[in-house]
């Protein structure tokens, strides 16, 4: 899309030709001089927090809507400040983005990219965002983000955790700051293999669609590793609502662990059936049968229940972190909402808060000065210690939390518990890994 | 062997949700002749009654317990429900334990209500309209319906467990001489495919054996005439759309513990369930019933491992697939009568 | 003129003007007005309104004359969408082979399904098509993925072969999709006072193609062959008694249909080259029965305005958020803006799909004929007024007949 071409740069080429058919040469103006797509010329700047508002996944879009409102009250200087008090840069001042007070305009993903996309544009056509952020699925990040790659803005990725968006997907206008599948796998290996032992048999069900592959993929790899066999790798329909049928055969194997690479209603689904067939009590060669689900979602989990209560998973981040930036947030929207923020509100705050302070650093919202000033930053306070965004696929090293369904919640949003903070270093990954070769970031693109 | 047999047991559960929503769909279509794409929407709102009553026993009254904290950091307030200070906390638990039994008596009255109003209101000023409009209005009507419970409840899965004493698991394999542990199958499920059955045998029971069900049948073939005969059918028919309203219901609350309710999990069937009324027969109840457990027992296995090695994805399409081959073998479905909705 | 008599002509005229004053029209309101959240006239939704405009004119054409309920035309849909980014990826990124591919590809497609399909009428038909339908969804989702990228949608790439264009433009990413040079996403920007008005090369392809769609099916419903499949929706029982085989008409019928949906996937795919599999699912083809009846079926301009509708509130209505209601609700007095807030909140943003299904009730509960009707009543109105005026398209209109038959 690169309408630009003729609105912006070459609009006084094309003006002419136009302005004689419609000679009133008089009433162009100069807006359309813009260095970059969408280029804030008034004294506001608007962005674009692109949701899913209908469909399985709208509680997570209403969670990340709260933490973007949250942010932006955070970023014109309203409200507590948030996890700008304890961000280690410095740049943002509360008076806005470069002085600009901040605006947003939201839409529906619908977890669709089709509508995803078609969202994006009307943000960036109609309200002129001069950046687009959000989403709660792979598939929708990957589209929006090749969207904003052509538009020439920045799209800082919601909560999209495949290999490939950082991956054989990734773009030079794209930043994400949530962990991926391959970290997942790295984190939790070590642990699976320290609680349930080095010898395990893994059966894994996969939902059948580019994340699920990339999730079973590095899960696969990191336990295989470790000594895990993996007796089977099934994949079930991501229509599927009932899994009765493909967690029945699994009695009839040896396996005597269960991996669900399953996300948002597949994951409740899968567990809650799981547990329904009694595999919790199963015992393997003397050893509990076990669940694992490499992916939690807190949000989501609350909707299997008690089921969930000593599985392990890993995930992004979790409220009950201690850390100054953690509490922080916690703070200042628990207060403002009452209740903690998902790992979805935290991921898309974070995104937020370092693109303001990478367009203060580059004293511009161009693209290109904005990617730059965000590639190899480096950062600490957003509530995962020290945070690393590699220039070489714009993806966020940080520490991975590997967790445990809580046995004892005292509250309904106290479900998880943390087990291990599993450190940067043990989930880095050189650029060029097999699991994400394939693509490239291209150049950066200001429209 | 044993693996066949417990996708049979997957299967007969799985249509025993088809048949159930099946029999209610083909029953308002067979009586009153309208395609109902609220059906769906039927079955979901029956699930909410279960979610429903389940808060309702759990309301809660707070006190602030000052040893705990929140994760503000501000004392906590801890949430005892009513029926538990009422009633003990024993007696109080058992009974916000047992709210999905329970439910079935709570939406019986629901649903029947929802089915009447549906039809005064709404369904009856369609049958004389063309079927394409019955659907626009009830697709409109569905979505309006799960767009207010995603309002209330929320879009993510609510949890509504089976009562304690069903929980776990009855070992099938040990009846039959096979190790224990191989053949397994969830208390609940087996509930849920005897009362499917009870359900099904009681609809085919009141339809076959009383005066009610008599005329309502005699309408169904030739309504015209039983309007001459001077019997108010229409009456009857919108009692037999409650009935079906509340049979799609109670399929809803008792599949609630199986897999938790979501705000989408009607449109999730209804598809589904057409497909099945379809390939069982327009206006057919006995074929919906057969294409029902049909459909669900032929899904269990092509979930199958060597099945989906030879046939990759067959799991995917198999119910669309054995619909068109059915609907080409037999051109008005298993027992589809000549002449229905065929123009 | 163009072999339509004068009052279609006059008609033609009208939607040709229409069409090319969208840009203008769909934005009455002023830039920065609290109105403006309202303007349609952005490219991606002008575009949107003429692609599944395309659409619904070719599902008239099958479910309009024959009668014909096919509930699996996305599957067309998604067949065009696929076939012209792969010639986007192979070729280039004219938009000319990826559209004639699509085409021919949706058509092939459309004829296996409609040969098979066609062989059962009524609801029958309808599942089949249904089946076929989401069995190319859901295979397209999952084990397909190696020619459709399955849940992410298919893409074009910078290691794409495009033998015959650019692999990479000039600046490094993925050249944009064109007609021989012009940029679909192109577009010409003028301010006239508050308002301003995008003029985009893309909207304008759509426009003279949609155009040029809408004029074939008039051909289509005025010629002997659309009287032949009128026959068949009134009765096709009779018209086999009189020895005439029904069947090679629907069928040409359904695969002239087929080849609209297809056309419009790839215009889709023209203007923002991305194929999604959902445009496969039976929501979609859902979609476009809506569209249909919404707006009147069986009329030449209903399928248009039904699918301006729903688009206009998919796109408009989700974006509205609370922040955009309290800039309008701002000068009542708080404790009346709160509220009023509160209850257009259930209306708008995620409650957009509310909104569109309290419409769809009422559009076909007081206007059975749909938005066509809904305009013939108000034509008929101003008619009462100035009697003498006859000058109405409206009231020529194919009348509404019942369609699917009881």
């Amino acid at each position: 899309m690169s309408n630009s071409n003729l609105t912006r740069r070459g609009v006084l080429k094309s003006g002419a030709v136009a302005g004689a058919g419609v000679a009133l040469p008089t009433i162009f103006t100069a807006s359309s001089a813009a260095a970059y797509t969408n280029e804030p010329t008034g004294g506001t700047v608007t962005l674009g927090f692109n949701v899913p508002q209908s469909g399985p996944y709208a509680d997570e879009g209403a969670d990340e809507l709260r933490a973007y409102q949250l942010a932006v009250e955070h970023l014109n200087g309203e409200g507590d400040a948030g996890m700008m008090n304890t961000f280690s840069s410095k740049a943002l001042k509360g008076n806005g983005i470069l002085g600009k007070k901040v605006e947003f305009v939201t839409g529906d993903t619908q977890t669709k990219s089709d509508a995803a996309r078609a969202s994006a544009k009307s943000m960036i056509e109609k309200d002129g965002a001069v950046m687009i952020t959000g989403g709660s699925s792979s598939g929708v990040a990957v589209a929006v983000q090749g969207l904003c790659q052509e538009a020439g803005v920045i799209f800082m990725a919601g909560l999209t955790h495949s290999n490939d968006t950082t991956g054989k997907d990734k773009k030079a206008n794209g930043f994400r700051h949530f962990f991926n599948a391959y970290m997942s796998g790295a984190a939790l290996a070590p642990v699976l293999a320290a609680r349930y032992g080095a010898d395990r048999k893994a059966y894994h069900l996969t939902a059948d669609y580019t994340w699920g592959w990339t999730q079973e993929e590095s899960i696969v790899a990191a336990t295989e590793a470790l000594g895990w066999e993996t007796v089977n790798t099934v994949k079930t329909p991501l229509a599927a609502t009932d899994f009765s049928s493909y967690i029945t055969p699994i009695l009839q194997t040896d396996a005597d662990v269960l991996v669900l690479n399953h996300y948002g209603g597949n994951m409740v689904n899968s567990l809650t059936n799981a547990v329904q067939f009694g595999l919790r009590e199963k015992q393997v060669n003397g050893r509990n049968f076990e669940i694992v689900v490499p992916l939690f979602s807190r949000l989501m989990a609350r909707g299997a229940g008690e089921n969930i209560k000593g599985i392990l998973g890993s995930t992004n981040w979790h409220w009950s972190l201690t850390d100054a930036g953690s509490a922080a947030f916690v703070k200042s929207f628990g207060t403002k909402y009452g209740f903690p923020p998902s790992q979805a509100a935290h991921t898309t705050y974070c995104q937020t808060l370092l693109y303001a302070d990478a367009c203060e650093r580059a004293g511009t919202f161009n693209p290109c000065g904005v990617a730059e000033a965000l590639e190899g930053f480096e950062f600490d306070g957003l509530g995962n210690g020290k945070t690393l965004y590699r220039a070489d696929d714009h993806q966020c090293f940080k520490d991975v939390l590997v967790v445990k369904g809580k046995d004892n919640p005292t509250s309904e949003f106290d479900l998880l518990e943390v087990v291990e903070i599993t450190p940067v270093d043990q989930v880095t990954y050189d650029p060029n890994h097999p699991m994400f070769a394939g693509g490239a970031l291209g150049e950066c693109n200001a429209g | 062997m044993d693996a066949i047999l417990l996708q049979i047991l997957n299967g007969l559960d799985k249509g025993s949700a088809y048949a159930l929503i099946a029999l209610g769909l083909t029953l308002i279509f067979g009586t009153l002749g309208v395609v109902n794409f609220a059906h769906g929407a039927l079955f979901m709102i029956g699930a909410f009654c279960a979610v429903t009553l389940q808060r309702l026993l759990s309301l809660s009254f707070e006190t602030v317990d000052p040893t705990k904290t929140d994760f503000l950091g501000n004392p906590a307030k801890i949430k005892t429900p009513y029926i538990e200070s009422w009633l003990g906390p024993e007696t109080g638990a058992a009974i916000i334990d047992w709210s999905v039994p329970l439910a079935i008596l709570f939406s019986i009255p629901i649903m029947l209500f929802v089915g009447y109003v549906m039809e005064r209101g709404l369904i009856k000023h369609f049958y004389k309209r063309p079927h394409a409009d019955q659907i626009l209005v009830t697709f409109g009507l569905a979505i309006v319906l799960q767009e207010l419970v995603k309002h209330y409840y929320g879009a993510n899965p609510i949890p509504t467990g089976a009562p304690d004493a069903f929980k776990g698991s009855f070992d099938f394999g040990v009846v039959l001489g096979f190790d224990p542990n191989l053949i397994i199958y969830p208390y609940w499920r087996m509930v849920y495919f005897a009362f499917a059955a009870v359900i099904i045998g009681a609809v085919f029971a009141f339809l076959q054996f009383t005066t009610f069900g008599m005329v309502v049948r005699a309408g169904m073939a030739d309504r015209e005439t039983v309007g001459l005969l001077g019997i108010n059918i229409d009456k009857r028919f919108t009692i037999m759309f409650g009935i079906a309203a509340a049979v799609a219901g109670l399929a809803g609350v008792m599949y609630a513990p199986i897999n938790s309710p979501n705000y989408h999990m009607g449109m999730d069937f209804l598809v589904l369930s057409f497909v099945v009324v379809v390939v069982g027969g327009m206006g057919s109840l006995p074929g919906a019933v057969l294409a029902g457990f049909m459909l669900g027992i032929l899904e269990s296995f092509a979930s199958m491992n060597w099945i989906k090695d030879i046939l990759p994805g067959i799991d995917q399409i198999i119910i669309y697939l054995v619909a068109i081959i059915i609907l080409l073998a037999r051109p008005r479905g298993l027992m589809g009568r000549k002449g229905v909705m065929e123009d | 003129m163009l072999g339509l008599n004068n009052k279609d002509f006059r008609f033609l005229l009208i939607v040709i003007a229409l069409t090319m004053a969208t840009p203008i029209l769909l934005q009455p309101f002023p830039e920065g007005s609290v109105m403006a959240q309202f303007n349609a006239g952005y490219p991606d939704l002008m575009q949107r309104f003429a692609i599944f405009g395309i659409f619904a004119i070719g599902f008239n054409i099958l479910f309009g004359l024959t009668g014909y309920l096919s509930f699996g035309h996305a599957a067309f849909l998604g067949a065009g969408s696929y076939s012209a980014v792969w010639m986007f990826k192979l070729l280039s990124m004219n938009v000319i082979p990826g559209i004639i591919l699509a085409i021919i590809v949706s058509g092939l497609f459309a004829l296996l399904i409609g040969y098979i399909s066609l062989r059962r009428s009524g609801i029958y038909f309808s599942i089949l098509t249904l089946a076929f339908a989401q069995m190319s969804f859901n295979l397209a989702y999952s084990v397909l993925t190696p020619i459709t990228n399955g849940e992410t949608g298919l893409q074009v790439t910078l290691n794409d072969p495009r033998i015959l264009g650019q692999q990479v433009a000039a600046n490094g990413n993925v050249p944009p999709t064109n007609l021989f040079g012009l940029e679909m996403g192109s577009s010409f920007k003028l301010p006239v006072g508050a308002w301003e008005f995008t003029f985009n090369a893309g909207y304008y392809f759509c426009a003279v193609i949609a155009i040029l769609a809408f004029y074939l099916s008039l051909r289509i419903f005025r010629s002997p062959f659309g009287l032949m499949l009128r026959a068949i929706k009134t009765n096709q029982t009779r018209l086999n008694y009189t020895g005439l085989n029904s069947r090679p008409y629907t069928l040409a019928a359904f695969v002239i249909s087929g080849m609209y949906a297809g056309l419009a996937g790839a215009l889709l795919a023209s203007m923002d080259p991305l194929a999604g599999a959902e445009r496969m699912q039976w929501t979609a083809s859902g979609e476009v029965v809506l569209m249909t009846i919404l707006g009147g079926v069986g009329t030449m301009m209903g399928p248009v305005l039904g699918a301006g509708f729903i688009k206009y509130f998919e796109n408009i209505f989700s974006k509205i958020n609370e922040n955009v209601l309290h800039q309008w609700f701002s000068w009542l007095p708080d404790g009346l803006e709160n509220i009023v807030i509160w209850v257009a909140e259930h209306f708008v943003g995620s409650g957009w799909h509310l909104t569109s299904g309290l419409l769809f009730m009422l559009v076909v509960i007081f206007l059975p004929g749909g938005l066509v009707e809904g305009g013939q009543r108000i034509a008929a109105m101003f008619k009462r007024k100035k009697a003498d005026d006859d000058s109405d398209d409206a009231g020529h209109h194919p009348k509404q007949s019942p369609h699917v038959a009881e």
